[in-house]
């Protein structure tokens, strides 16, 4: 049980107030807006401060003996299984450690945010109870010590992702966004659910450390054929394989990212929540909490790939790629985020897939940091965008003004102006994206990776996977530089390219009300905030050998490196500082946001002017540019190679034929061929059985009949009786004879 | 305080016996001189009466039951049949008193949610009552004849009140319940005289012992082979009961009769009765014919594995809400299928001493086996929760709107957004949502099974219906709740009937969602109970 | 053992001496005619009772010659010539059918209470019928049991062709007693057979059943002495067919049991419950007492083919019910089916199948009673049994829908009711048999049949499942025709009455089988001995 006596209990209690929270909510005060707002944003800062506390006491511990030695855990048993016990419990390591730094941080600045974003929506208070759910069951991930509370944490979140993205569920598109991210989560889940349970079923519990700390099991777990597949991959890599497919599900990573863009349908706040702070990021920190389990048998430092490893490694590098391409042709302002987010997913995982342990998780850190300010200031960017466009139709009276589209970057233009603390914000959040050197957090964990690539693949004495992580990763950075710039030319350079974009703001001038300038406060607020952190967050992880910088931040060698790496059994191997991908990280960043400004900065576009870039390569092929906008038909191609055949064999095949026709038919042949039987029956007794027994007594009552008009009704018995005698009288004579004989 | 009776002693006979008694009360109570209003709020409040007691008495009985001790407890045996061996020889384990508390439970919320019957409530009540009677009959007996006798009688009530107070197409979907699960029964009725002859006893405990290891004379029983015997008991003791539960293809009668039932008795089709398969299952096939059970194991997996996918998508092409969720049991109930069918291979094989198993391999499917039973049992007691709400919820909303086409429905959680609420968590329930009951049971069930050599792959491929059993409650959710509400429901929600939940059935359902919640955060409320008795069966 | 009262005399008198009474009774004196019916059947009813709970089953069970298996005997000299005795006593197997014949006897007077035509006249025969019943039953001198066995078909023919259903009645009467009388001569032919084979054998000619039985069980007892010069052709195995299923007609075994559904049709409603209630159980229990008591090996010769020809009755029978248009003849048929399980379990030949049979003759005399008791109380009202034009009647007599709803459990042997203790244990004696039966013609033998046998007879139970579902669904469920059966109102008190009674009997036997189970095998025990293997 909890023991109450030392501090391990603490991390018990950082999920709870949220949870509690919504409850309340959902139970109590869902018709309060001023109880809910008070009891979410309470329970929200005090997780935050419990976890703050907690990391200060890890990072207290860290100093002297490394936090792997005693981390926070506690455990209660939870359910019977035969002769054992499964227990749940926490632990606090310094993964969670650093998680707790980024969780609870962000998701109280989204939920202070949406105190004044949601402020006017007829269902703000469920929304915020499905918030504080939220918060409570990602804070249960990051604290869970073994696999089963996280993944409880984990689907609660798909929960609550699909019902918030699906918030407005009286637009279409909006619940079947929903339904789509639960749907293509849930088709990742339920391999991951296999997964888990393969490897319960090995080590006889899912506590991590219990699992990850045992050498002799993990090396025969590597040793030993899997179950099925007939032994072409070793069990620890098929529970590998499966536990990574069920992040390349929650992280949207390709082939399964398909939901992501579509959640943005969701409420901004909401977008932060999923891309940033909780539900994607769920899915990195799984794969690198389950790291010593998938490079079980592997060693990627010197060149040994598993399955599960060359999966991440492959598939992240051709997500970050493929989805800063698409990224490129968006206009939607909250969809190019959301492909950047994808992207940079694809960063963590290949980066992880090469055995950049600290750099994912470094990468997962500020890359939370920075997307949840990116998408907290694009929903400013949207409020304010509605803001003017209603300003515009009152102005216009409504007439001939026809609604545009407030996400449309191409709508936008000039708002630097108009909203200036959102675009500071926005530029740090974009910079920071672009990985602009030396002064944004991007930078550092995004220089790390692909110094870890460089470092394993060219730099090595060797090629392998790395090459091809290094050479697509810079190349995604390179576009990711250029579409963000392009994305922070086209909202805030420029000219206003519409009325609505001419009046965006969150105050109108004229006349300012208090709540106006209340909610202006409650969105921008959390943004300068977070903003602060994108730009210093990265320093943590310095490379000591960074020249002149490395001197500052990390005198005693990079401190992220040396907390994080205790997470693990044994230290992660440092690379050795190396000036060409520093250069090239330069370089690829620089270059795009050169290649941005050159193109949409320095000539705005004007109303309704073809984007360049489309120009540009409708020269090479008009198909090309259509295809990235229309994200490679994906979409269409799940529909009608799953989606529709789905459908069909559900309402037609099973539901009709199989049930309907054949197995009921099979059973009302039963009870046809009875009836026919029983009328066969029928028959035979009246035609045969009567036929035979009927001959003399039918012909007794028609002579009866007869013979009783004659004379009284008794007759018939005086006949019968002489009859009997008759037979009575011979048959008496004839056993005489036998008796004798 | 005194009772007149002794509680430890004579438990389960007034277990037993409390609701016919009560439904004989209730017929009484027709001749009583009173307005028709009167009868039907006496009867309503009488049969509810009855049945909390009844409740009463089964959370008695699960807190009195010995846990540590484990094994068969209240047992009490008196003469019944001496003819055949049979004795009134009742009593439980940790199996069946978790059975006794559920459908304790829910036969007080399915009462409730039948006040809105208004045709001769007194009948309704009574046969209500009388079908409780069988149930509880069922889990309680130790007699082969006994538990036949119970097993059958539940049929009569749940006929009457599918013909009498069913929809439209009642009379075929009862006459098919009824003949469907009879004919399937006959075999059972031979193969029990068969056995009760041979034995010489219809004692179950004792037949354990005597039957699996009857070797007839010689090898030969009834001048045939005695394993071909066995085999044909054991086919007709797996029919009955996949009938009952019902397995993949012997399901079709179940959307039928749970879409023509009255509410209530969804409820209790879904959530008890259908639980009487599976628990003919772990209580008799597996202890009476391991080796029979385990031969079949394969095909048994199979068959569940088919109920689970095909139950699934079937689900998943309905456009008849109460249908979809009828079909949503047979997909459930195919993880209980599952679930047998792995402890039945490992029991078979421990029985026959290994089974071409390592004595570890042997120890570690033992271990998993235990897993996948408990599993099993588990989900017959979620499953009895998450398909008596949803059946709950969508007679609610049948009992208002008159149509259960979801195409006719949609965006109502505006007009209902307390009932939207509860069916979304219902549903979420139902769906195996960690954190619910589901949840606990499907992986107990999942990890013992795939963990078992020769059911790994069946278990992924389950996973497709796992898969699909989130399309069709989400396909259901969407349908109902979601898109915007047309005008005529507007104006219907308006004019004629609230679309909310009313007061009486958010009562009637409250129950249900705790449980849901309280068994899936912390399942050793009553896990152990059967956890218990399961290792004890494999000999733990 | 002599019993001080002459019990099982009163029992049989009683009715009879009712009748007597009322035939003293003015023509006019409808009222009081029926009033000393019911108190003579109540009267026999209470009788049976007493007997039924004073048989001491202990007593039975220790009884090691036939002279002690049979209790409450009285015995007066009548023809001493022909060593004929009035000779009266009842065992396990025919004390309860005593108990049937008071609850037949009883509920019929009550449901006939609406006679008006010849009310006199009708109760007369009525008792008289009753009389000759409740003689056979008591019965321990062949010729007796023949004394009452016609005594019972005679005015079973007059209140069939006068009081009976106007189209069939001539026939069916007619078709009833010829078919019946052709097999009592037989039987009759077959006892006197044995009367005189004994009588040479052992120098005393007797029609006792106790002194035929030590016949019977003599080491080399004629009954099993060649005839006709022929080796192996014993008397046993050449009589025991003729007797069997002379009586077998009556019981309606197949083909001979196509008189009865005619004749329950055409009979009048309490007729047809005494007719199809206890008249049917006669022939099987005469069969037994008869034929398999006293000729053991032709019962061991014959009985496994003969076997057969029940279980056609049992398929056959309730395939048939289940194709029929008029109330009546689903119920009529239902009896050759049930009627069939009655042989079967005799041809079991051990303690369960015949056990199971004897309680089989209870339990469906009382359902059958209870069946025509209901399809009258509907027909008397609605003037028509075509099933498919009636409907509803639940919502005006909700009593009889519950009685034949129940009746109808019972037949498909629903577990806690009468029926299913009754068909178990013959299932069980069919498995149990199994083994230990081969059926031998010339060098054709066949072994271990009797298994399949159930398997096949097990289909009779789905399909009356079937055809009473039908007719409970189209008779009392369903839409009541407003128009046609304006008049139709609910039943009365008295029939009421009869319903209950009835209905407490198959309930109180079917939740507790040991009320009856242990006399009836207390009763058939010494015939198993007969069999030479142990009960």
């Amino acid at each position: 049980m909890i023991d109450w006596t030392n501090a391990n209990f603490l991390p018990w209690l950082i999920p709870v107030p949220p949870l509690i929270a919504s409850a309340l909510i959902f139970l109590l005060f869902n018709r309060s807006w001023f109880l809910t707002t008070l009891t979410a944003l309470a329970a929200t800062i005090l997780s935050w401060g419990m976890s703050l506390a907690v990391l200060l006491r890890a990072l207290g511990l860290a100093f002297g003996d490394p936090l792997g030695g005693s981390a926070f855990s506690s455990q209660i048993a939870w359910m019977d299984t035969g002769t054992t016990q499964f227990n749940i419990g926490v632990l606090v390591d310094p993964l969670t450690a650093v998680m707790l730094f980024m969780v609870p941080l962000a998701i109280s600045m989204i939920m202070i945010y949406s105190v004044g974003y949601m402020a006017n929506d007829p269902r703000r208070e469920r929304f915020f109870g499905y918030m504080a759910l939220f918060a409570g069951a990602m804070l249960t991930l990051v604290v869970a010590d073994n696999l089963l509370l996280l993944f409880i944490g984990w689907e609660v979140m798909g929960f609550c992702s699909y019902s918030l993205i699906g918030f407005w569920f009286e637009k279409e598109s909006a619940h079947k966004a929903g339904v789509k991210a639960f749907m293509t989560t849930r088709v990742a889940d339920v391999i991951m659910l296999i997964g888990i349970v393969y490897l319960f079923a090995q080590a006889g519990t899912l506590n991590f450390r219990d699992i990850f700390f045992n050498h002799e099991f993990l090396a025969e777990l590597a040793s030993t054929p899997a179950l099925i597949f007939g032994g072409a991959i070793s069990a620890a890599g098929l529970i590998g394989v499966f536990l990574v497919i069920g992040t390349v599900g929650k992280s949207a990573q390709f082939p399964l990212h398909v939901w992501l863009p579509d959640a943005m349908e969701g409420p901004t706040p909401v977008s932060a929540m999923i891309h940033a702070a909780a539900m994607v990021s769920a899915g990195i920190y799984m794969i690198i909490r389950m790291y010593p389990l998938l490079a079980a048998g592997a060693d990627p430092h010197h060149g040994i790939y598993n399955a599960p490893l060359m999966l991440m490694a492959y598939v992240g590098a051709f997500t970050a790629l493929f989805a800063a391409i698409i990224a490129v042709a968006q206009n939607d302002i909250k969809r190019i985020l959301a492909y950047s987010t994808i992207s940079q997913l694809g960063f963590m995982m290949a980066a992880l897939g090469i055995g950049a342990y600290v750099a994912a998780a470094f990468h997962l850190i500020t890359h939370g940091i920075f997307k949840a300010l990116l998408f907290m200031s694009s929903g400013a960017v949207i409020h304010a965008m509605e803001h003017g466009e209603h300003h515009a139709h009152a102005e216009h009276h409504g007439e001939h003004a026809a609604p545009i589209d407030v996400q449309d970057i191409r709508s936008m233009g000039g708002l630097r102006q108009r909203i200036p603390v959102t675009w500071w914000a926005f530029l740090a959040g974009g910079m920071a994206l672009a990985g602009f050197p030396l002064i944004t957090a991007g930078f550092w964990s995004k220089d790390e990776i692909l110094a870890e690539a460089w470092h394993l693949g060219v730099g090595g004495e060797w090629f392998g996977p790395a090459v091809f992580v290094f050479i697509l990763l810079a190349v995604a950075a390179f576009l990711t530089a250029f579409y963000t710039t392009r994305q922070l030319a086209m909202v805030f350079g420029g000219q206003p390219r519409t009325a609505a974009a001419e009046h965006a703001g969150f105050v109108d001038p004229e006349h300012p009300t208090p709540a106006a300038q209340a909610i202006s406060g409650f969105m921008q607020g959390p943004l300068l905030v977070l903003a602060v952190f994108a730009v210093i967050a990265g320093f943590v992880g310095v490379h000591p050998d960074f020249p002149l910088l490395g001197a500052i931040f990390s005198p005693y060698g990079n401190p992220f490196h040396n907390f994080v790496t205790g997470t693990l059994a044994e230290e992660m191997p440092k690379v050795a500082f190396n000036w060409l991908p520093v250069l090239i990280s330069f370089l690829v960043a620089l270059g795009g946001i050169w290649a941005g400004w050159m193109v949409y900065w320095r000539r705005p576009l004007a109303a309704g002017q073809e984007d360049p870039t489309k120009v540009a390569l409708d020269r090479v092929s008009p198909a090309l540019y259509t295809a990235m906008q229309r994200k490679f038909y994906l979409d269409e191609l799940y529909n009608a190679a799953f989606v529709r055949p789905a459908q069909w064999i559900s309402d037609v095949l099973v539901a009709q034929i199989v049930d309907r026709g054949i197995i009921d038919g099979v059973l009302h042949f039963i009870a046809r061929a009875a009836t026919v039987i029983g009328e066969t029956f029928k028959r035979f007794n009246r035609v045969v059985i009567d036929g035979v027994g009927d001959g003399i007594p039918s012909g007794i009552a028609r002579f009866g009949g007869w013979f009783r008009q004659l004379q009284s009704g008794q007759v018939q018995q005086y006949l019968l009786m002489a009859l009997l005698s008759a037979l009575v009288i011979g048959m008496v004579v004839f056993v005489r004879l036998i008796g004798r004989g | 305080m005194t009772l007149p009776f002794n509680l430890d002693t004579s438990l389960l006979t007034l277990i037993i016996f409390l609701p016919a008694a009560g439904s004989v009360l209730l017929l009484l109570m027709m001749t009583l001189p009173m307005s028709a209003e009167g009868h039907k709020v006496a009867a309503r409040w009488a049969a509810l009466g009855v049945s909390l007691l009844e409740l009463l008495l089964a959370v008695y009985l699960f807190a009195n039951y010995d846990q540590a001790a484990g094994g068969f407890q209240f047992e009490e045996s008196a003469p019944w049949f001496a003819l055949l061996g049979s004795s009134w020889h009742l009593g439980v384990d940790g199996l069946s008193v978790m059975l006794i508390l559920l459908t304790g439970i829910l036969a007080p919320l399915a009462i409730l949610i039948s006040f809105e019957i208004e045709d001769r409530v007194n009948l309704y009540m009574a046969l209500f009552l009388f079908l409780e009677t069988g149930l509880m009959g069922v889990f309680a007996s130790l007699d082969l004849l006994i538990f036949f006798v119970f097993w059958e009688i539940g049929l009569v009530p749940m006929y009457f009140l599918i013909n009498i107070w069913g929809s439209q197409n009642r009379v075929y979907a009862s006459v098919k319940f009824f003949l469907y699960t009879m004919a399937g029964s006959l075999g059972l009725l031979l193969s029990i005289q068969l056995i009760g002859l041979t034995a010489g006893t219809m004692d179950i405990t004792q037949l354990m012992t005597f039957w699996p290891a009857f070797q007839g004379d010689g090898g030969t029983f009834l001048g045939i082979g005695v394993e071909t015997v066995k085999n044909l008991a054991f086919l007709a003791f797996f029919l009955a009961f996949a009938i009952k539960v019902p397995i993949w293809p012997f399901h079709t009668w179940l959307p039928d009769a749970h879409t023509e039932a009255p509410t209530a008795g969804s409820m209790i089709l879904a959530g008890v009765l259908l639980k009487l398969g599976a628990y003919g299952f772990l209580r008799l096939v597996i202890p009476l014919f391991p080796v029979q059970a385990a031969t079949f194991s394969g095909v048994i997996a199979f068959l569940g594995m088919a109920g689970i996918i095909l139950g699934a998508l079937a689900a998943y092409g309905q456009n008849d809400f109460k249908r979809l969720v009828a079909y949503s049991s047979v997909n459930h109930m195919g993880f209980v299928v599952l679930g047998v069918a792995a402890a039945a291979y490992v029991y078979g094989a421990a029985y026959t001493g290994g089974g071409g198993m390592s004595p570890e391999e042997l120890e570690s499917a033992r271990q998993s086996a235990v897993l996948a039973m408990n599993g099993a049992a588990m989900q017959m007691f979620a499953h009895g929760l998450s398909s008596a709400g949803m059946f709950l919820l969508v007679g609610a909303l049948y009992h208002k709107i008159h149509t259960r086409d979801l195409r006719q429905m949609g965006g109502f959680w505006v007009l209902a957004p307390v009932y939207g609420g509860i069916l979304i968590f219902t549903s979420m329930g139902s769906l195996g949502l960690p954190g619910l009951a589901g949840f606990v049971s499907e992986f107990l069930v999942v990890r013992g099974a795939f963990a078992v050599p020769a059911f790994s792959l069946m278990t992924l491929l389950s996973m497709i219906g796992l898969l699909f059993t989130g399309a069709y409650i989400l396909k259901a959710i969407q349908k109902v709740l979601h898109g915007k509400p047309s005008q005529e429901w507007v104006d219907y929600n308006r004019q004629h009937h609230r679309l909310e939940i009313t007061w009486r059935e958010g009562i009637a359902i409250a129950p249900l969602l705790a449980l849901m919640l309280l068994t899936g955060l912390l399942p050793n409320w009553i896990l152990p109970m059967i956890n218990t008795t399961v290792t004890r069966l494999f000999g733990g | 053992m002599n019993s001080p009262f002459p019990v099982l005399s009163v029992i049989t008198l009683a009715p009879i001496a009712g009748a007597i009474l009322i035939l003293l009774l003015p023509k006019t004196a409808k009222q009081e005619a029926r009033i000393i019916a019911a108190a003579a059947t109540g009267f026999s009813l209470l009788l049976g009772l007493f007997v039924y709970f004073n048989y001491d089953v202990a007593a039975a069970n220790a009884a090691t010659t036939p002279e002690q298996m049979f209790q409450f005997q009285e015995s007066i000299p009548w023809v001493e010539a022909l060593g004929i005795n009035y000779h009266l006593g009842v065992d396990g197997i025919s004390a309860p059918m005593v108990l049937l014949t008071g609850l037949a006897s009883f509920a019929g007077v009550l449901i006939s209470w609406g006679i008006e035509e010849r009310t006199r006249e009708f109760m007369a025969f009525f008792l008289l019928l009753v009389t000759g019943v409740y003689g056979v039953f008591v019965a321990m001198d062949l010729f007796v049991l023949f004394f009452f066995y016609e005594l019972a078909i005679f005015p079973m023919y007059l209140l069939i062709v006068t009081w009976g259903w106007k189209d069939l009645r001539e026939y069916a009467s007619m078709k009833l007693t010829l078919y019946i009388l052709v097999g009592s001569v037989i039987a009759l032919v077959g006892v006197l057979a044995m009367y005189f084979v004994a009588g040479d054998a052992t120098g005393t000619y007797s029609f006792d059943i106790t002194h035929l039985m030590n016949v019977a069980a003599m080491p080399d007892s004629p009954f099993n002495a060649n005839v006709f010069g022929i080796d192996g052709l014993t008397f046993a195995r050449a009589w025991f067919p003729f007797i069997f299923l002379g009586f077998g007609v009556l019981a309606g075994v197949f083909p001979f049991h196509n008189w009865s559904p005619d004749g329950h049709v055409a009979a009048p409603t309490a007729v047809s419950m005494i007719h199809a209630g206890v008249l049917m159980k006669l022939g099987a229990y005469s069969a037994l007492r008869v034929a398999v008591q006293l000729l053991p090996q032709g019962a061991q010769t014959h009985l496994p083919w003969i076997v057969f020809l029940t279980l056609i009755n049992v398929v056959y029978g309730a395939f048939i019910a289940m194709r029929q248009r008029d109330f009546k003849y689903v119920i009529g048929f239902s009896s050759v089916s049930h009627m069939g399980l009655v042989s079967m379990g005799w041809a079991t030949m051990n303690v369960y199948g015949m056990t199971g049979a004897g309680l089989q003759m209870f339990s469906h005399g009382v359902m059958t009673a209870l069946f025509f008791s209901c399809v009258g109380m509907v027909y008397d009202r609605a003037h028509t049994r075509d099933i498919p034009s009636l409907g509803g009647f639940r919502q005006v007599m909700p009593w009889v829908a519950f009685a034949f709803i129940v009746g109808g459990l019972v037949s498909m042997g629903m577990p806690g009711l009468s029926g299913f203790v009754a068909e178990f244990p013959i299932f069980t004696g069919l498995w149990d048999a199994g083994p230990n039966i081969t059926l031998q013609i010339g060098s054709w033998t066949l072994a271990n049949y009797y298994g399949v046998i159930a398997v096949v007879a097990v289909l009779g139970i789905i399909v009356t499942a079937a055809y009473v579902l039908r007719v409970v669904q189209q008779v009392f469920f369903g839409e009541f025709n407003r128009e046609r059966f304006a008049g139709v109102g609910d039943v009365t008190v008295l029939d009421k009455a009869a319903l209950v009674m009835l209905l407490a009997a198959m309930i109180i036997l079917g939740v507790w089988p040991s009320i009856m189970a242990p006399m009836v095998e207390s009763g058939v025990a010494p015939i198993i001995r007969l069999f030479g293997g142990g009960a």
